[in-house]
């Protein structure tokens, strides 16, 4: 059971791409109220044939979706200029564009992108840069020109280069629904079922390698967690024990398993040392605790208790061995994330009957509700910490939704069918 | 060999034969008496077999009739007056027979999945408990908890909420 074990594509594990239907679109409800102008020019290919992806289009796409940019329509662009010398600053002016993003995409063996961005107003270039990689990851490669391109002018490091786990649901009324684990860019784009089930799957997570993810599934009629290895689909099933086996977490050096387990009584939270599979309890309390997560220091872990009567988040301090209560507002606090400055936690809170996304900021001990419908759950933090990833129902319908960390920028991700939740942000994977 | 006389080899033939005659009519009369004895318990055993089957299809069928699925307050793994009704009809049940079985907690969708699970799991136990307080070992009962993820009904609002609160018997 704890070897690692090589899955074949089966009934139950899936290594292809899943076509239109788990896609997600883009919707954009809220952006920021000046959002700066730039026009992303599409990008001149210079290999055979037609160019494998639209590059300029998916850092357009990106740029719009950070709230912070009003990418300007091709429409109405009077040059398409692919180099500095092509490159008239009048003509941006007219259609009010501060910005302009130029570049050239060649493959010559590895596929290439080179980009320049320029300042209208000054009439000056910013910066110029490339990026190089396999054409299979030219998508990929584009998000890394929208991420250098978002913090030379946010300076925010961009978190377009990343990836997004999410549980889609296919609804089989009177039935047992399909459960479907899907991988996808940050965009949504390019979905990939890493398994399909006929029994629930739930509580994706990361390793902090971007490189191992984690879940539950109760493909064996019992939840059990197990971690699967993305580039090789090796899985291994870590846990089988009676009752509870949810709510996996990495710790931050990626050594240790934190999880909720009920083998003793009642939801306690334990840690899994990896190589040795040795178990450590780490509460011991007859009330529920779950939903595990670390501080980015793995000093701490928060988690759900309602110890205190009903769900709130505490602190446990892992050398000092004691509990913290960390929230107090309201009746229902639950499943914090943390942000990698180790400051804000988002998490579900119930205000007036409803279940938001809040952030409560750890060194203020601010509570700062960010969203207004009413069904909201499973916060995920983008790993620069400038958006939460959440999701909601909207039209009787499950999807992922998000929110920047200041309420200022809003957009949802329905899927073109079925239900979508549990969206789980990655770190930032490693070129 | 030593030689026998004739009349004593016949007188003592004569006496078996009396002897076995006198034995078979004892036999015969011990038979009939054991015959009616165990016909006179097997048509009580049948009888009583009858009635059992009659008493466990009673029971079957008031077991059936309340159902298998208990339902549930929200955020609260108490039993209601409903449920322990309800359950009392299955433990008349369970306990006539050795079967298994296995308590499936559910919870509506409002508050975190992750939560939810071990709510459900509560709901599950809270059944579990009321059985075992009830005479039914507790090595017969298997609990899971589904959390949210098996809404039977899947709208919002207390109407489909109050059906997907539960517990199902399988």
């Amino acid at each position: 059971m704890t070897h690692m074990t090589r899955l074949f594509a089966g009934a139950l594990l899936v290594l292809l791409a899943w076509g239109a239907r788990a896609e997600l679109a883009i919707e954009i409800t809220q952006g920021v109220d000046n959002p700066t102008p730039i026009a992303v020019v599409p990008f001149a290919w210079q290999g055979g044939g037609t160019a494998p992806e639209d590059v300029a289009a998916v850092i357009d796409g990106d740029l719009a979706r950070s709230g912070q940019f009003s990418p300007v329509s091709r429409a109405d662009m009077l040059g398409r200029p692919s180099t500095e010398a092509e490159v008239f600053y009048r003509d941006w002016r007219a259609i009010d564009s501060d910005y302009l993003l130029i570049g050239r995409v060649s493959t010559a063996g590895a596929m290439r992108i080179d980009y320049e961005l320029f300042d209208v107003l000054r009439q000056t270039r910013v910066f110029s840069g490339f990026e190089e990689g396999p054409a299979s990851e030219a998508r990929m490669l584009a998000h890394r020109v929208a991420d250098a391109v978002y913090e030379k002018l946010t300076g925010i490091p961009g978190a377009f280069a990343t990836r997004l786990l999410y549980v889609s649901v296919q609804r089989v009324p009177g039935g047992k629904d399909y459960f479907r684990l899907t991988l996808s860019d940050s965009d949504g784009a390019r979905p990939i079922v890493l398994l399909e089930s006929r029994e629930p799957v739930l509580a994706p997570t990361w390793s902090p390698d971007g490189k191992q993810i984690a879940y539950v599934s109760f493909e064996t009629n019992r939840p059990a967690i197990y971690r699967q290895v993305l580039a090789t689909g090796e899985r291994e099933q870590l846990t089988n024990f009676k009752g509870l086996n949810s709510s996996p977490a990495w710790s931050p050096d990626g050594n240790t398993m934190a999880m909720v387990l009920s083998k003793d009584g009642s939801p306690d939270i334990y840690l899994m040392d990896l190589a040795s599979k040795r178990l450590t309890r780490v509460t011991d309390h007859y009330a529920i605790d779950t939903e595990p997560v670390w501080m980015p220091d793995g000093r701490s872990i928060l988690f759900t208790s309602d110890r205190g009567g009903k769900p709130q988040i505490y602190r446990y301090d892992l050398r000092a061995r004691d509990v913290a209560r960390l929230t107090f507002e309201g009746t229902y606090n639950a499943r914090a994330r943390v942000a990698q400055d180790g400051r804000n936690v988002a998490l579900v809170h119930q205000r007036d009957r409803r279940f938001h996304i809040a952030l409560l900021d750890l060194e203020t001990d601010r509570l700062h509700v960010l969203t207004s419908t009413e069904l909201d759950e499973s916060p995920s933090i983008a790993p620069n910490g400038s958006m939460v990833l959440y999701s909601t129902k909207y039209a009787g319908r499950g999807i992922l939704a998000a929110v920047s960390v200041d309420g200022g920028v809003k957009f949802r991700l329905p899927a073109r069918e079925g239900d979508v939740r549990e969206p789980a942000w990655s770190p930032y994977i490693p070129r | 060999m030593k030689q026998i006389p004739m009349v004593a080899r016949l007188c003592s033939v004569l006496f078996a034969a009396a002897l076995l005659t006198a034995c078979a009519g004892s036999d015969t009369k011990e038979a009939d008496e054991a015959a009616a004895r165990a016909a006179a318990e097997a048509a009580a055993a049948a009888q009583q077999a009858q009635a059992q089957a009659a008493e466990m299809e009673r029971l079957e069928q008031a077991a059936e009739a309340v159902g298998n699925v208990f339902y549930f307050e929200f955020d609260s793994s108490a039993l209601t007056q409903d449920a322990i009704e309800r359950l009392n009809a299955h433990i008349a049940l369970l306990q006539k027979t050795d079967r298994s079985v296995r308590l499936e907690g559910h919870t509506d969708e409002r508050g975190t999945r992750e939560y939810n699970l071990a709510l459900g799991e509560r709901r599950a136990n809270s059944v579990r408990d009321y059985m075992v307080a009830n005479g039914i070992a507790s090595f017969r009962i298997e609990t899971v908890s589904y959390g949210e993820e098996r809404p039977v009904a899947y709208g919002s609002g207390e109407a489909n909420w109050s059906q997907n609160r539960r517990v199902e018997l399988k």
